[in-house]
């Protein structure tokens, strides 16, 4: 045991050996190495003997559905679980992570998808945060987080409040608390998932430059064209196994397909063209207050016609919630007018506008906060809506039943049984159950935000042939989500939100996406234009 | 970096979350828990200098043995079931009405106007209203804090705990003023009620018990069967998702607390009309703080709770037996409560969570070698 602390104590000289002398890489000392590492709850096994490995100056992709295994892997190697078998090596020599300071003593910095940052702090504050030692003059601090950005490309403002930050800076902060610490072993879960096409390429021009300083980094996508862009290899999980690790240069976005879901998949989306019908829903002038009194929407009008997906783009937090609910009724807007049908819906309480078929169905970031009740099964959740329809003060639950096994039937829900608590089904699952009750209430118009949130290749594109048979049905789709690639192809039209104000309304199939990226950014169609032309 | 301070240790004990167990096993669990309260029960008594195995025996002999005493258990259980099953329904809603206790009281001082100062009324018709004044009482005394909560969203753990205080210090008020009993001599107390403002026996025991099955089945239909229970739920769970299916959150909370209050007040009446024959402080007695446990301890399962709170009782009046018979102290009887409970309640952590012990080193250590 002795001899073991001491190997584990000359770990970071091996770094930096391995981080100048390719040499010591031939010898292939990997920067992380899983062997067979085994996770099990309960009786689900999340990992099963998974196999990893990732090389100082090397991005690895890990890849794979919902439930295959990525996040709990992941929080094995940042000390939040324990493997119940295996063996985990890092820098060669075998460890034991059994808290999150470990993993940071060890040189292993994760960025979370949610950020994990006290808002009323400056960016510096947030930084040091953890960190032991003396403390330090603002002032030192701050050269030392400016040295450490200049090395890696980074811009930061260390005397700036969190509270005051966008997404990207927020971020660029998660980054830094990791670098200060001094990780050499980055793993970042989902970071683009908030970020517009221009942030992440500055995103992947910082994690490049890391890696050419001989940090090792894994990143958690869902987004492939992601994945083969900024990868030197890709990991693939499936079912809680490692199936395979390939090189990305000799991958197509096709073959990352076939090797997570099994089996091959078509990646094409399907964009009816219908006839062009009238408009069923329109939103005048619309402007809308959040809670705290600050501006969530403002000033805005669009039209949507009945068998059209029009898109809502935009970054997270640009007013896209709060444009959902007030439509249906949750909020109340300062000024304007949404007409239904020449009919004002404004002032109507929620209940009355699902009975005149406006359904909308928001899957917040936990997917089960709004839409569904995580304890109850199915049958209760798809009461949820109806529950009020039946005469008497009783409440008819064979009709549920009955809508519950067809859906599980029509959509492929894969659950021990209509009574099971939804929140025991995996994400996939949950949403299938959100859509379809919307879907199977014959709704005129169907706003869905987010129906993809998290979800694997195979379940989205079930939810997009979902909602593309919505359109041929001459129901209006409004689709607000966050991959661009996908609003481009599945969309008619494209709204772009920035501020709670739109910045253009773009055909969906004439757009680019760096067109949408400025968009997003709070240019409006005018700049764009007159940038493309200069 | 501090790598030298780095141990390589894993901890000796750990917390895991369990996946989620069969109902069967879970019950299983808790039935241990049962056994190793009485076990640790009887290490207490032990120590105390007497035979668990008689002292256990007694309570149960003492709360079941003739009818007279089987009539006693059923009296301590009738307020403590219904009470449950008022704070059921707040709990069902997530709302933290702990505030029982001051909702038995206030309803039990509202159907005491009537037994006092009607009490030349038709029977049957005095019954009835002190019925609805008690349910209006515990009612308004429950209301009142949702009130607060749908408007200015106080927070309704210390307001219905307040409420507590003062619903009896308004009794006491009563009882030394405008109520007092003249006949008293100057001591202070309320009258014992005429007969005709007492309820009728059933078997010998006050019908107040008719009332509390009753209840039991009610509620276990309301809230699994109409559409108010199954709003009740949806808002436990999620406000938003209440709002977001068009539900009118602020109603459903005030209706709900209404009658959760509502239901403690009958309690309180009937306690009140039916037990004590006159109003005093310890119309409660703590069985609105108990009445929380029970509802937790039953899952907020109407037939559970009726099955929980006759344990309950059958254990207070054995104790009161072991305490005449054997000289213990009550206190030792409390004590005794206190063991079991805590075997029941900390269950729960087992059938979410279980311990995991450091596993064996030596193997992985050599392997560790070996790379």
């Amino acid at each position: 045991m002795a001899a073991h602390f001491c190997l584990v104590n000359d770990w970071p000289d091996k770094i930096i050996q391995g981080e100048d002398g390719m040499a010591e890489q031939a010898k292939e000392t990997y920067a992380i190495e899983c062997k067979k590492i085994t996770k099990k709850f309960g009786t689900v096994i999340a990992n099963d003997e998974i196999d990893l490995n990732v090389r100082y100056g090397e991005i690895l992709a890990l890849l794979g559905e919902n439930g295959s295994g990525k996040t709990t892997l992941m929080n094995m190697l940042s000390g939040i679980y324990h493997p119940d078998g295996g063996q985990i090596y890092i820098g060669g020599q075998a460890v034991k992570i059994n808290s999150p300071v470990d993993a940071m003593n060890l040189g292993i910095g994760m960025i979370h998808q949610h950020f994990k940052l006290v808002e009323a702090f400056r960016a510096m504050d947030n930084i040091v945060l953890g960190t032991k030692g003396k403390k330090e003059k603002a002032k030192v601090t701050s050269e030392k987080i400016k040295a450490i950005s200049e090395t890696y490309g980074l811009e930061i403002e260390p005397e700036k409040y969190v509270s005051d930050m966008s997404v990207s800076e927020k971020q660029t902060v998660e980054i830094l608390k990791v670098l200060y610490k001094g990780a050499e072993i980055l793993i970042l879960d989902e970071p683009t998932a908030v970020l517009t096409p221009q942030e992440t390429e500055k995103l992947f021009h910082i994690l490049r430059k890391m890696k050419a300083r001989g940090c090792a980094i894994i990143i958690i996508t869902h987004k492939l064209q992601e994945v083969l862009s900024i990868s030197d290899r890709v990991t693939i999980l499936r079912k809680g196994k490692s199936i395979e690790t390939v090189d990305t240069a000799s991958c197509d976005a096709r073959k990352l397909t076939e090797l997570m879901v099994g089996r091959p998949v078509s990646l094409e989306i399907e964009r009816p063209v219908m006839p062009d019908c009238e408009t069923i829903l329109k939103v005048v002038d619309l402007s809308v207050q959040k809670a705290d009194g600050s501006v969530a929407i403002d000033d805005i009008s669009f039209e949507i016609k009945k068998g059209e997906i029009l898109g809502v783009a935009g970054v997270a937090g640009s007013g896209q919630k709060e444009l959902c609910e007030t439509i249906a009724g949750l909020l109340q807007a300062q000024k304007g007018a949404i007409l239904f049908h020449k009919e004002n819906l404004l002032g109507k309480t929620p209940s009355e506008i699902i009975e005149k078929g406006v359904s909308m169905s928001f899957v917040p970031e936990d997917r089960l906060g709004m839409g569904l009740v995580a304890s109850m099964g199915m049958t209760d959740n798809m009461l949820l809506k109806s529950y009020q329809k039946g005469k008497g003060p009783f409440i008819s639950r064979k009709p549920a039943k009955e809508l519950a096994e067809r859906l599980i039937e029509k959509l492929d829900i894969s659950t021990p049984g209509t009574e099971t608590p939804v929140r025991l089904l995996s994400g996939g699952n949950v949403q299938k159950v959100l859509l379809g009750r919307e879907i199977e209430s014959s709704p005129a118009v169907l706003i869905t935000a987010y129906p993809v949130r998290g979800l694997d290749i195979n379940s989205s594109y079930t939810v997009y042939d979902l909602l593309n048979e919505q359109k041929k049905k001459n129901v209006a789709v409004m689709y607000i989500g966050e991959d661009l690639d996908v609003l481009l192809e599945l969309s008619d039209r494209i709204m772009v939100l920035c501020h709670g104000k739109i910045t253009g309304i773009v055909d969906a199939a004439k757009a680019t996406k760096e067109e949408i990226g400025m968009l997003m950014t709070g240019e409006t169609a005018e700049d764009t234009t007159g940038k493309e032309e200069a | 970096m501090s790598s030298a301070e780095y141990k390589q240790k894993e901890p000796l004990l750990r917390i895991e979350k369990k996946a989620e167990l069969p109902s069967k096993k879970i019950l299983l669990l808790r039935l241990l828990a049962v056994v190793l309260s009485l076990i640790a029960g009887g290490i207490f008594i032990a120590c105390v200098g007497q035979n668990p195995f008689v002292i256990y025996a007694t309570i149960l002999s003492g709360a079941c043995r003739s009818v007279m005493a089987f009539q006693g258990t059923i009296k301590i259980m009738i307020p403590l079931l219904i009470s449950s099953l008022g704070v059921t329904l707040a709990f069902k809603m997530k709302f933290w009405n702990i505030g029982a206790e001051g909702q038995i009281i206030f309803g039990a001082t509202c159907a005491t106007f009537f037994a006092l100062f009607c009490s030349g009324m038709n029977h049957v018709l005095l019954v009835i209203i002190m019925f609805l004044a008690g349910f209006l009482g515990g009612g308004l005394w429950g209301l009142l804090p949702a009130v607060f909560k749908v408007k200015y969203n106080t927070n309704e753990t210390l307001f219905t705990l307040m409420l507590n205080y003062i619903a009896l210090h308004i009794v006491s008020y009563l009882r030394d003023g405008p109520w007092m009993d003249p006949s008293a001599q100057g001591f202070p107390k309320i009258a014992r009620f005429d007969k005709n403002a007492s309820l009728d026996k059933l078997f010998g025991i006050q019908f107040g018990w008719l009332i509390a099955l009753i209840l039991v089945v009610v509620l276990f239909v309301y809230l699994k069967y109409t559409k108010q229970g199954y709003e009740i739920s949806v808002v436990g769970e999620s406000q938003d998702t209440a709002r977001y299916a068009g539900m009118n959150v602020k109603k459903i909370v005030l209706r709900t607390m209404f009658f959760s209050g509502g239901i403690c007040g009958l309690a309180g009446m009937i306690q009140a009309t039916g037990s004590d024959i006159t109003l005093t402080t310890s119309v409660a007695g703590g069985v609105g703080f108990t009445a929380i446990i029970v509802a937790w301890l039953a899952q907020l399962n109407p037939f559970s709770i009726l099955i929980v709170s006759f344990l309950f009782s059958v254990l207070e009046k054995g104790s009161s037996v072991i305490q005449s018979s054997f000289g213990l102290s009550t206190d030792c009887a409390d004590v005794l409560q206190g063991i079991i409970l805590f075997f029941i309640l900390g269950c729960e952590f087992f059938v979410r969570y279980r311990f995991t012990f450091r596993r064996k080193q030596k193997i992985e250590a050599s392997e560790g070698k070996e790379a």
